[in-house]
């Protein structure tokens, strides 16, 4: 059984597609986390969270009959919202505090959202139909999901949209300024709290369209944000704050990486070796950082 | 004189310690009243299962009091349940043990939701020697510890698939078959790979995928691609609700031809209803089926009760309600056998049941598991749009014929 890709090439090609569509999707939620990262110094707990209630609310215009595909479009303007209003409840109060308070305040966030979503949509798994159908390669021994090549090219075209926003908007520049030095662009007129709240507003939306392709690519439970916010963290790890290629790259570098482990060291081992991979970069980092120190003295 | 006066509160006070405590300690029979007690999960990740749970107990709490009670020594009582909500945590189902046990004086008490919490409770009750019915622990493990205070109404996890294996043997002429299987990394379904591995054992048949799915997956491509390339005759699937509408979603988009597909959690995922077509020819393992010609003389037959419960709570009764009414019924005819209160007399009560309920017949195992009933395999069919479980096997009980081998996706409309 082991190594069974080794023998089957056409397993390689599926499983190198089912990475990367999967790995463009984390890396648009790990594109928010990077980005409110980098701005606001915060580490968000919740992210996970807000990409189920994204989900969440692209499965209840689906049981109103609308199709859930338009989850893409209202479930991030919904989720804009939350996020902004997020930052006026609790999110300035912890936003120039140190780390570990932010990490506890979204964690506590992260609690609550949970006991809120079980709440109202209730305990069970959920998935929304999109019945987008099957396309399928080299004489039907490689299939894609169409639902997982659509939610790829919306994280694409969402990213881009969001690229092209940062360099040319009044705000996207804003926000850029602020991530480089808060002081200096509340010296130069820039309202920060307002860089601070929109900021925290459009990594919710990103969430928000995350979770409307969640619902109809994977499942929807409301306790199942966590793994969500951990390998975005981890992608943002890998790549850095504030480079969309770097996250870009990272995040299908990680749905690659996953699911040939999945097929090398076995299914059990999956998520083991993610982490895995984040502790060796972690410590090549270190190695890496402690150099450069020598080398400077 | 100061201090007489600290003596005399200190008296005082002491006698009324006593007097609670003394009282309390009475509690398992209050007036005309049984008391018994629940930790059970209304919030948390297992609240659905956990209010079909309990107003599964609450369904029979109301029918056997409604007709006439528990005798016991010639006078009637009641059944009353003290809930706690345990808020899907074992650590805090055991502390709500404890606390009934302890603070409200409850001698008898109901299980939880869940083999997890199923397993932090029985510890407790055992050391209090507290008999306990529970209706939703299949783990395997909580029969082999030796416990003795522990009544399982249900059959224990590893025995749900076994018969979809056999069945597929049976369809294979008696031949051995290949099976390949994903399975969550829990109690829960590892119990239920164990019984498949005995299976494979007894008849021959060869496992040729065996995964291990993490908790934190919701992706199963990389299995279903492996299922894929290598053709087995039987896929088996076992991740609670989770897993099984990951598993419907990702074999219909992958379009993953397999002879015979066999899950758990179907029902609870309400397999049919959020997969539709896609679900059909999946085969289920269930503990119990409305359809099922097992009768009582308090619910009549599990169509009946069906009915009844639909009346009552408004949705069609899932088997984890119909499994918790059936634990009701156990006690008031154990009580009735024992003819007392005493906890042990109830236990030794409780080790002879042999009876049938509209939910199966129950008779309890060396470990403490019913051993009297058959799990049962159901199998999702579809008119149209509309899509139905029906009892395929055991065939003493199938409404249905199993339908082999599931058709290509290429041949499905």
């Amino acid at each position: 059984m082991d190594f069974l890709i080794f023998k089957a090439p056409m397993l390689m090609v599926q499983a190198s597609l089912d990475g990367i569509l999967l790995g463009i999707l984390f890396a648009l939620i790990a594109y928010g986390m990077a980005l409110q990262w980098g701005v606001m110094n915060i580490i968000n707990i919740a992210q996970g969270d807000l990409v189920i209630l994204g989900g969440y609310i692209a499965y209840t215009i689906y049981l109103w009959g609308i199709h859930p595909a338009w989850g893409v479009i209202i479930s991030p303007i919904i989720m804009f919202f939350v996020g902004w209003g997020l930052y006026k409840l609790v999110i300035n109060k912890v936003v120039d505090r140190d780390l570990f308070i932010s990490i506890l305040a979204t964690f506590g966030i992260a609690i609550v959202f949970q006991q809120l979503m079980n709440f109202i949509f209730g305990a069970d798994v959920v998935v929304a139909q999109s019945e987008y159908g099957t396309t399928m390669l080299f004489d039907n021994s490689v299939t894609l999901p169409n639902s997982k090549i659509f939610s790829a090219f919306i994280s694409v075209l969402y990213a881009f949209a969001l690229v092209i926003y940062m360099k040319k908007s009044r705000l996207g520049r804003a926000i850029r300024a602020t991530a480089q030095n808060a002081r200096a662009a509340k010296i130069l007129g820039v309202d920060t709290e307002k860089v601070y709240a929109a900021t925290f507003g459009i990594n919710a939306a990103l969430c928000g369209i995350a979770g409307a392709l969640i619902s109809i690519t994977l499942t929807l439970h409301p306790y199942v944000g966590l793994p969500y916010t951990v390998r975005s963290f981890m992608i943002v790890i890998v790549a850095g704050l504030g480079n969309l290629p770097a996250v870009a790259v990272s995040g299908m570098g990680l749905g690659l990486f996953e699911e040939f482990a999945d097929y090398i060291l076995g299914t059990e081992f999956r998520i083991g070796a993610v982490f895995l991979l984040l502790v060796l970069i972690l410590v090549y980092r270190r190695f890496k950082l402690s150099k450069k120190r020598e080398y400077l003295k | 004189m100061n201090k007489l006066a600290k003596l005399f509160v200190t008296f005082i006070s002491a006698i009324t310690l006593a007097l609670v405590s003394f009282t309390s300690s009475f509690a398992k029979v209050e007036g005309e009243y049984i008391v018994l007690g629940s930790a059970i999960s209304l919030t948390g990740k297992y609240s659905s299962n956990g209010v079909h749970t309990q107003n599964g107990y609450n369904m029979a709490v109301d029918r056997i009091n409604k007709m006439g009670g528990v005798e016991v020594q010639g006078k009637k009582y009641k059944f009353e349940i003290i809930y706690y909500d345990d808020e899907s945590n074992p650590k805090r189902a055991a502390q709500l043990a404890e606390r009934l046990i302890k603070q409200d004086g409850v001698h008898y008490m109901l299980g939880p939701y869940s083999s997890g919490l199923t397993k932090a409770i029985a510890p407790v009750t055992e050391k209090y020697k507290i008999p306990m019915v529970e209706a939703n622990g299949a783990s395997r493990s909580l029969f082999t510890k030796g416990y003795k205070y522990l009544f399982a109404v249900l059959s224990p996890a590893n025995q749900y698939l076994e018969v979809a294996i056999d069945l597929a043997v049976e369809k294979n002429g008696g031949k051995g078959v290949k099976i390949a299987q994903a399975f969550e990394q829990d109690a829960f379904s590892q119990d239920v790979r164990l019984g498949i591995l005995d299976a494979a054992k007894r008849t021959g048949s060869e496992i040729i995928i065996d995964d291990k799915l993490p908790k934190e997956l919701n992706d199963m491509a990389a299995t279903l691609a492996k299922v894929k390339a290598v053709k087995p005759d039987v896929l088996v699937v076992s991740g609670h609700t989770k897993g099984a509408l990951t598993a419907i979603r990702q074999i219909s988009e992958m379009k993953v031809d397999v002879p015979m597909l066999a899950m758990t959690h179907c029902d609870a995922a309400k397999l049919s209803k959020q997969h539709g077509k896609k679900s059909e020819f999946a085969l289920c393992a269930s503990q119990w089926h409305k359809n099922l010609s097992y009768k009582d003389k308090f619910f009549g037959s599990g169509k009946k009760y069906a009915k009844d419960f639909q009346k009552e709570f408004g949705y069609d009764p899932p088997y984890q309600s119909a499994e918790s009414s059936a634990a009701l019924l156990v006690f008031k005819d154990a009580f009735e056998r024992a003819n007392s209160f005493d906890r042990d007399a109830v236990r030794d009560a409780l080790v002879d049941t042999e009876m049938q309920t509209f939910y199966g017949n129950i008779k309890f195992g060396p470990g403490g598991q019913n051993v009297a009933k058959p799990m049962i395999l159901f199998q999702v069919r579809c008119k149209g749009d509309d899509c139905e479980n029906r009892v395929v096997a055991p065939t003493k009980w199938a409404s249905d014929k199993f339908y082999h081998p599931i058709p290509k996706w290429s041949e499905r409309s």
